[in-house]
Formats: structure tokens, sequence, C-alpha cells
């Protein structure tokens, strides 16, 4: 019996090898199966956080047109987008709600030459929660003692940020107003805190104020000439994979679909080249 | 380093003294009951003080916000007699940093309550102490490396509490900036070489209160 037993053993053991290598093949299948890109086409646009809902759109539309083509948004601070690009992100498109930001990515040659285009501009608006008591009738009004918190885009980072320093600065409330500050990540954090009630008031874009509209009881456009123009550009990322498909996404923004909508959530259009 | 850093450093450090005290109160006082006493819904407590350990910190901010922002439950309430709000203070930097890093001292305590021989104990009780006398001259003294284990522990997770800080204080230079808000923001506006710094103290720092710990734990008992 023992010696019947012994010569057994070997066969078994191996076939015991063969299941786990079957079983490790089918594992390598499927996870190659399963990572495999399915759609031949997808395009990561880096967005400025204040176009979300109009670049949603006009990314479903441009998707219709173009059959088999996912369009992929990152959204945020387009200070941080421009971090994220610069350390290699793999972005297709960026849209930035600042020239600075743009700048930036051109001169350290980011940009595919012959891509970049303003394509929207916007506002500078004071925003106060539907929940405040106070009356704030005027951005002299930020002064009062009983406003206790205003919050800002972080200057550094968030183009919506740099211009309502420019805004509280040309109203000669920056220094005033200092300790009252509170910097958000980027603007739609500052809607935030201000549609919460967190906070007394914000400084947004008028688009933004459009889409928090019932959280919201007043809303101050900023005086004429107080900030710089806030100008979206766009522009194709260098070395981009998918450049055609990254040029027809910008020239799907920059047609009357793509202006349509984006006017649709108020953004002012323009399409120059520059 | 400049004036920004070290007034982040100061703030960490205060807010994590700060923390760490009312840690040691509560962390230890319910420690305490969950190793020696049943009660209604001590499984419950359990969790409850155990969740911050496992939950992301946005999370534990999310949370800290319903409770206390300035429309949240309780902070609406402050907020109507004060005219105060918690949000966006340095107050609310201890606070979640409170919150995050107290499951650590509660864990530490009770497993180290528990370990005690009861026997001990009870001999405290037979020899006519009270509860409260057993548990200062018999409980604690034998739990005590416990305790300081975790009051460390509790530290360093406070110095270094990050989510739900930002969630709650926000990141206001000068004001709730902690040691890692200020590496974030330099990190994401570029400025690698200063962020490296700040890196590289932060570390330091830590790690200096750590071998003081350990040395002192060593040294006292």
């Amino acid at each position: 019996m023992g010696k019947r037993k012994e010569p057994t053993d070997l066969p078994e053991r191996r076939e015991v090898s063969f299941t786990l290598l079957k079983g490790f093949f089918i594992f390598i299948l499927f996870t190659l199966v399963l990572t495999f890109p399915v759609r031949a086409q997808e395009i990561t646009v880096s967005a400025a956080i204040s176009l979300k809902e109009a670049f949603a759109e006009i990314g479903k539309s441009f998707e219709a047109g173009q059959k088999g083509t996912r369009v992929q948004f990152n959204l945020g601070a387009s200070g941080d987008l421009v971090r994220q690009i610069l350390a290699g992100a793999p972005v297709d498109v960026f849209a930035s709600a600042g020239l600075k930001e743009m700048d930036e990515l051109e001169q350290k040659g980011f940009t595919a030459p012959g891509t970049r285009m303003n394509f929207a501009g916007n506002t500078v608006v004071l925003a106060v929660p539907t929940a405040s008591t106070l009356r704030l009738e005027g951005f002299s009004d930020l002064t009062r003692k009983e406003v206790k918190k205003i919050a800002i885009g972080n200057p550094q980072t968030v183009p919506a940020g740099r211009y309502a320093e420019q805004v509280l600065r040309g109203l000669q409330l920056w220094e005033p107003l200092k300790d009252k500050l509170v910097f958000a990540e980027n603007v739609r954090q500052v809607l935030d805190y201000v549609a919460r009630g967190e906070v007394d008031a914000g400084l947004v874009y008028a688009t933004d104020a459009l889409t928090r509209a019932r959280d919201l009881k007043k809303v101050l456009p900023a005086p004429e000439g107080s900030h710089s123009p806030v100008v979206y550009p766009i522009a194709a990322v260098k070395g981009t994979k998918n450049e055609g498909l990254a040029r027809a996404f910008i020239a799907w923004v920059i047609s009357s679909e793509g202006k349509n909508i984006l006017e649709r959530y108020g953004f002012k259009t323009l399409a120059e080249k520059k | 380093m400049s004036g920004e850093v070290w007034f982040s450093l100061r703030l960490s450090l205060q807010v994590a003294f700060l923390a760490t005290w009312f840690i040691v109160i509560i962390g230890v006082a319910v420690g305490y009951l969950l190793a020696r006493k049943n009660f209604p819904g001590r499984d419950l407590v359990d969790i409850l003080f155990t969740l911050p350990l496992v939950l992301p910190p946005t999370v534990t901010g999310y949370y800290l916000i319903i409770l206390f922002g300035r429309n949240g439950w309780l902070g609406k309430t402050l907020y109507a007699w004060t005219g105060w709000s918690l949000m966006f203070t340095w107050y609310a930097a201890v606070l979640a940093s409170f919150v995050v890093a107290l499951p650590l001292m509660v864990r530490t305590t009770r497993a180290a309550i528990e370990s005690i021989d009861p026997n001990l104990i009870l001999a405290s009780y037979t020899l006519g102490r009270s509860e409260l006398e057993t548990l200062w001259k018999v409980v604690l003294p034998l739990a005590r490396r416990g305790i300081i284990a975790g009051t460390v522990l509790s530290f360093a997770r406070a110095m270094g509490e990050f989510g739900a800080t930002l969630m709650l204080a926000g990141n206001i230079p000068g004001k709730t900036n902690t040691l890692p808000l200020t590496i974030y923001t330099l990190a994401g506006s570029g400025d690698w070489p200063k962020a490296q710094g700040v890196v590289l103290l932060l570390t330091a720092v830590s790690g200096v209160f750590l071998y003081l710990a350990n040395r002192t734990s060593r040294k006292i008992w």
C-alpha cells in the first residue's frame, strides 16, 4: 500500500500546481480584459471649476457629435490644475479662469502651439447668504462690525481669489477687511461657504451665483473696472496623444453650439485667436 | 525659515497640546468606563469612540460641520446666543484634532486597564478603598504605560491632523494654517523648496517628541 501511495503523490501535486497555474492565467486574462481601454478615444479636460455645469453640457454635446469619444473632466482651482499638468498629469486640454495660469503653462512650454484661445468672460460679484440677517447693500458695508467672516478664493491658486483681492484693494477695503477673510481652495468652496451661511459674504463669479441662487439673498456686482477682466483661455496640452481630439474639443467650445451653452450658464463669450 | 512657518509651528504645537490635554482627561475616563463597567449602550459608546479612527478625517469633518457649523445643530444655538461661530477659528482645529486623535487614547487606555490583574482591584476594595481611590492609587498607576503610550500617539496624531482641520478651520494664513496645511498650500502653489523645509521641520519635531516621550517614560518608570 505504501508503495502504491508514493507514486500517486507526485502527479497529484502536479495537478494542484496546474490548477493554480490555470487560475493564475485566468486571473491575468481578466486583468488584461478589464484594464484594456474599451473606448478607443478618451480625452481629459482640466477645467476651472467655475466652468463645471457649462462644460459638462458641452462635453455631452461633443460626445454626441463624435461617436465613441468620451470626455473626462478634472475640475479644480486653475492654479492647482497648472501644478498637476506641470507635474506630468495626463491631461489633453486645459481651460483656465485666469490668464496668469495659462501664461505660466505656455511659458514653460506645456501648451501645444497654435491651440490657445480666449473663449469666455465673467464678472465678480459679492454673494450674501439667504440665512443672513445682515442688511448688506454694498461692498463698503463689509467693514461693519457685525460682518465677521468673508470668504474669497486663495489668491495664490484661485483666479477668483486674485480678482477678489483686486476688487478689495481697489476699493481700499483689503487692509480693513484682512482679519475677516477666509481663504477657500477654489471658487465653488467660497460659494459653498456662503450658501451654507458659514460666512457672512463671499466673492465669487456671477455664473457661480446663478448655480445656487436659492441659497443667496443678494448678489452685488463688483464696481466696473475694479478688477482686471475675467477671461477664460483654453489650450491643448503639449505632448498629448490625442491632439486631434483635443483640437476638436476646443473648436467645439468656441463653435456657436458651445457659445450657446456658455451663454445659457451666464458666461460672456468671445472667440479671438491669441 | 520665515515668520509664517514659525507661526504654523507654534499653532500646531498649541493645537496639539490643547487637544491632547482634553484627550487625556476624556480618553482615560472613557477607557476606564469601557474596561471596567457594564452599562446599556456600551457597545454603541465603544463604536462611537472608535469610528474616527477608521473613518476618513473628511467624514469626521463633515459630521463636525453638521454639529458645529454656523447652521449646525449645536453651532446654530451657540451662534444665536453669542454671535460667535467655531468655524474658521483655531479652536476648530483643536476640536478636529481632539475628535480624530481621541480613539487612540481610549483604545490604549482600555487595553492597559483590562490587562491589570482584577484581583488587585478587588483587594483594594476589600481593604476598604473607594472606587475613586482605587482608580487613583491602583488602576491608573498600573495602567500608566498604556496611558503614556496613548498620550504620545494622540499628540502625534493631533500634530498631523489635516482633513477634518481643513474642513472645519479652513486654511487661513496667520490664523488656522497649521504645519500640515502650510505644506499643502506650499505644494499646491508649486513652492517645493519651501515645502521641503516645512516637511523636514515637521518630521524633526515629531521625531524629537517621540524620542523625548520614550526617554521620559523609561526614566520615570
